[in-house]
């Protein structure tokens, strides 16, 4: 089964100062990936610039909207992300309660399944199938390795 | 949004339209030098007309529609070739009152074949490779011949009359616009792959403090590989290289170290590796053994890099079979190169006295005699053999070899431990 | 350079409900142009948050918490991650893609991290020499242990 983990700040939480990572927190944050490389688990991780650099297109009664960043509701943004292929939901969440977070507002981890083959009916399936063969074959994660 | 942000997307909207917009337009004028002006023409024009009118919905459609009125207006002012011009723009005429209603599906069929003779048009064998790298970026990548230039660390002229004169030859050969067949495919297609690589090694080759489009070479030579691998989804070779390329990207990050020094594969961090880029070049792999490529050279190259990309420590590393696909890559190759690099992963699989073995037979070799890695790789095997007089004599004849002063450094002092090591045991 | 294109959820998304056929072969239509235009690396759809969990950070203490969680707006229900020449470049295809909503929806598009980006904060590369120094010595250590 296939995870992503998505990093993004406790909105209850109480707003602290961004200090720059300490060096035993860059530590553990090399020490986790690390870890997960070896257990073979690790699909990709990557960190995700603050909005300053990003963009959201909104679609509001069929209209393209695009605002450009940054963005205030700094809660509502995701600072990195996991891809992880384990055995069992269970297995997902430990492996992010092992994550050394704490990186600025980073302290909320949301583990959510990501769709498999299986996952998907087979009159969808059929539909893919006929409408996008070059990309489903690009989907290397939906089949069973 | 502000003029230079219109700009910015404009810039974007041609870079995703520009090679399907040339090779449409090629495909009815028949001259790859006309349609690419044709598509500047049509970018002019949105220059000038999207930021008060805004982008239209369908900006690729309109950027066609604007170049076949141009075309159209160009063959009524061609006076001298009028019949044929006119026959010209009688086809595009027709051929848009009949798919009015449904332009962009009517350009969108063919599109996949317009863009497969665009690149055995830029990659033709009567043009230079320095030619065929300028019209490959320029026609397919939709780059700038300033960034071309910026990229290939050569003056803009240059790369501006490179492209113009390619464009000359083409003509002048009446090189036509078409999908080689048969027995050609092969050998045309192993020139487009050639020249995919180069553009990819030109980027890999950059180092730290270089210009941005330098390592941006290896993102645009991906796209490429990308492309091409859908285009001619059963050539296994294609996947061959794109596998060999997603691999080799995916240790960019690693590989070079804190002041710009270069960090060997055995001794990179294997946590910085882009493990999606790694994924998608053991699927790229896969595809190709499936197709009965695994025996093509970039395919071998390529299984040679996914051994080091699957291993999760360097100890894990698969030797053995490192030393079998080498072995396999020699006979297609026949590189010194290639052997002397074999012996390395022989020396890794069975020890060092079965790499030297191989390292001796090549001492001889002409083509090798001035590559101070042959050298090199001889002192480190004397040296894991405790043949420490030898080695030294290897390490500074390398290191006289080299004209890189860091590595010189770093052999001469190998020499000198190879001296103290000798003295110890004498 | 490197783009994540976030699609956030929606009540529909988070009720599970599964696009209808016309949405589906409009959004199908959408990835095989992507993956042909060699933009595409990596495409995902997500699960309701009812099939997900959080863990939540505070000082010493983790807590897990079991989905679905309110605050549709803040979840993600799919992304695409996308190798472009710039994020103008990133724009112009989110424009073409088909609402992946029923209703009303956003779509965020965020740069993924490269070496480059750290140039500005960290010129002299001591911050990354400080990173594989505390990877070697916690390496060492480890192996000490062993």
């Amino acid at each position: 089964m296939r995870f992503m983990i998505c990093a993004a700040p406790d909105p209850n939480a109480p707003k602290t100062e961004q200090a720059p990572p300490s060096d035993e927190l860059i530590a553990a944050y090399m020490k986790f990936n690390e870890d997960l490389t070896k257990a073979g688990v690790l699909i990709t991780a990557e960190g995700v610039n603050p909005g300053r650099q990003g963009a959201r297109l909104g679609i509001k009664d069929g209209k393209r909207v695009v605002l450009d960043g940054p963005f205030v509701e700094t809660k509502e943004l995701v600072g990195g992300f996991y891809l992880i292929d384990v055995n069992s939901r269970e297995e997902a969440i430990e492996w992010a309660l092992r994550c050394p977070t704490g990186i600025g507002h980073d302290d909320i981890l949301t583990i959510l399944p990501m769709t498999d083959g299986e996952d998907i009916p087979p009159e969808m399936m059929a539909i893919i199938e006929k409408v996008a063969p070059t990309w489903l074959r690009h989907q290397a994660g939906w089949k069973k390795e | 949004m502000t003029a230079s942000a219109t700009h910015r997307a404009i810039d974007a909207v041609f870079r995703i339209e520009s090679a399907k917009l040339i090779a449409g337009l090629a495909r009815i004028v028949r001259d790859v030098g006309l349609a690419e002006e044709l598509a500047q023409d049509a970018l002019v024009t949105a220059l000038e007309r999207w930021p008060e009118s805004g982008i239209p919905d369908n900006p690729g459609a309109w950027l066609m529609a604007t170049a076949k009125h141009r075309a159209i207006d160009h063959a009524r002012r061609s006076k001298r070739i009028e019949r044929k011009h006119e026959e010209i723009g009688h086809a595009i005429e027709a051929e848009q009152q009949h798919a009015a209603p449904d332009l962009e599906a009517a350009i969108d069929e063919d599109v996949g074949d317009d863009l497969l003779r665009l690149v055995f048009t830029a990659c033709h064998p009567v043009l230079s490779t320095e030619a065929r790298v300028a019209l490959t970026l320029r026609l397919l990548g939709g780059l700038t011949t300033e960034e071309i230039a910026r990229a290939f660390l050569v003056p803009e002229p240059t790369v501006a009359q490179r492209i113009v004169r390619a464009k000359r030859t083409l003509a002048e050969a009446k090189v036509p616009f078409e999908v080689p067949r048969g027995e050609e495919l092969a050998a045309r297609l192993s020139s487009v792959l050639q020249v995919i690589y180069l553009i990819f090694n030109e980027g890999y080759s950059a180092t730290a403090g270089d210009d941005w489009m330098r390592p941006a070479l290896c993102e645009d030579a991906l796209r490429l590989g990308r492309i091409l691998a859908e285009l001619l989804p059963k050539e296994p070779e294609i996947h061959g290289l794109v596998a060999l390329m997603e691999i080799q990207a995916s240790r960019a990050r690693a590989r070079v170290g804190p002041s710009g020094e270069p960090i060997l594969l055995l001794d990179q961090n294997r946590a910085r590796w882009d493990h999606l880029l790694i994924r998608r070049g053991l699927t790229a792999l896969a595809r190709a053994e499936a197709l009965g490529g695994a025996v093509g050279p970039y395919a071998l190259q390529a299984a040679i890099a996914a051994c080091h990309a699957r291993a999760r420590t360097a100890e894990e590393t698969d030797w053995k079979r490192i030393a079998a696909l080498y072995t396999a890559l020699v006979e297609v190759t026949a590189s010194p190169v290639v052997e002397l690099n074999r012996a390395v992963a022989f020396s890794m699989a069975f020890g060092p006295a079965a790499g030297l073995l191989l390292v001796d037979a090549l001492v001889s070799e002409p083509s090798l005699a001035s590559y101070h890695l042959l050298p090199s790789v001889r002192g480190d095997l004397l040296v894991k053999l405790g043949r420490d007089a030898e080695a030294r004599v290897e390490f500074e004849r390398a290191a006289s070899l080299t004209k890189n002063t860091r590595e010189r450094a770093f052999l001469l002092e190998r020499a000198a431990a190879c001296a103290r090591a000798s003295a110890r045991t004498d | 350079m490197k783009f994540m294109i976030l699609v956030k959820a929606t009540q529909d998304s988070e009720a599970g409900t599964l696009p209808s056929e016309e949405l589906l072969t409009a959004m199908m239509k959408y990835n095989e142009e992507l993956v042909k235009a060699g933009v595409m690396l990596a495409g995902e759809g997500l699960h309701p948050s009812s099939k997900g969990a959080r863990v939540r950070f505070s000082g010493p203490n983790r807590t897990v918490l079991d989905g679905p969680f309110a605050e549709t707006k803040e979840l993600v229900s799919g992304f695409w991650i996308w190798q472009v020449r710039s994020k103008e470049e990133a724009i112009e295809w989110v424009k073409r893609m088909p609402n992946p909503m029923y209703t009303d929806s956003e779509v965020e598009i965020r740069q993924v991290f490269s070496p480059e980006d750290f140039a500005p904060i960290d010129p002299t590369g001591e911050m990354r020499a400080k990173e594989e120094r505390l990877r070697a010595e916690s390496e060492e250590r480890l192996a000490g242990k062993k």
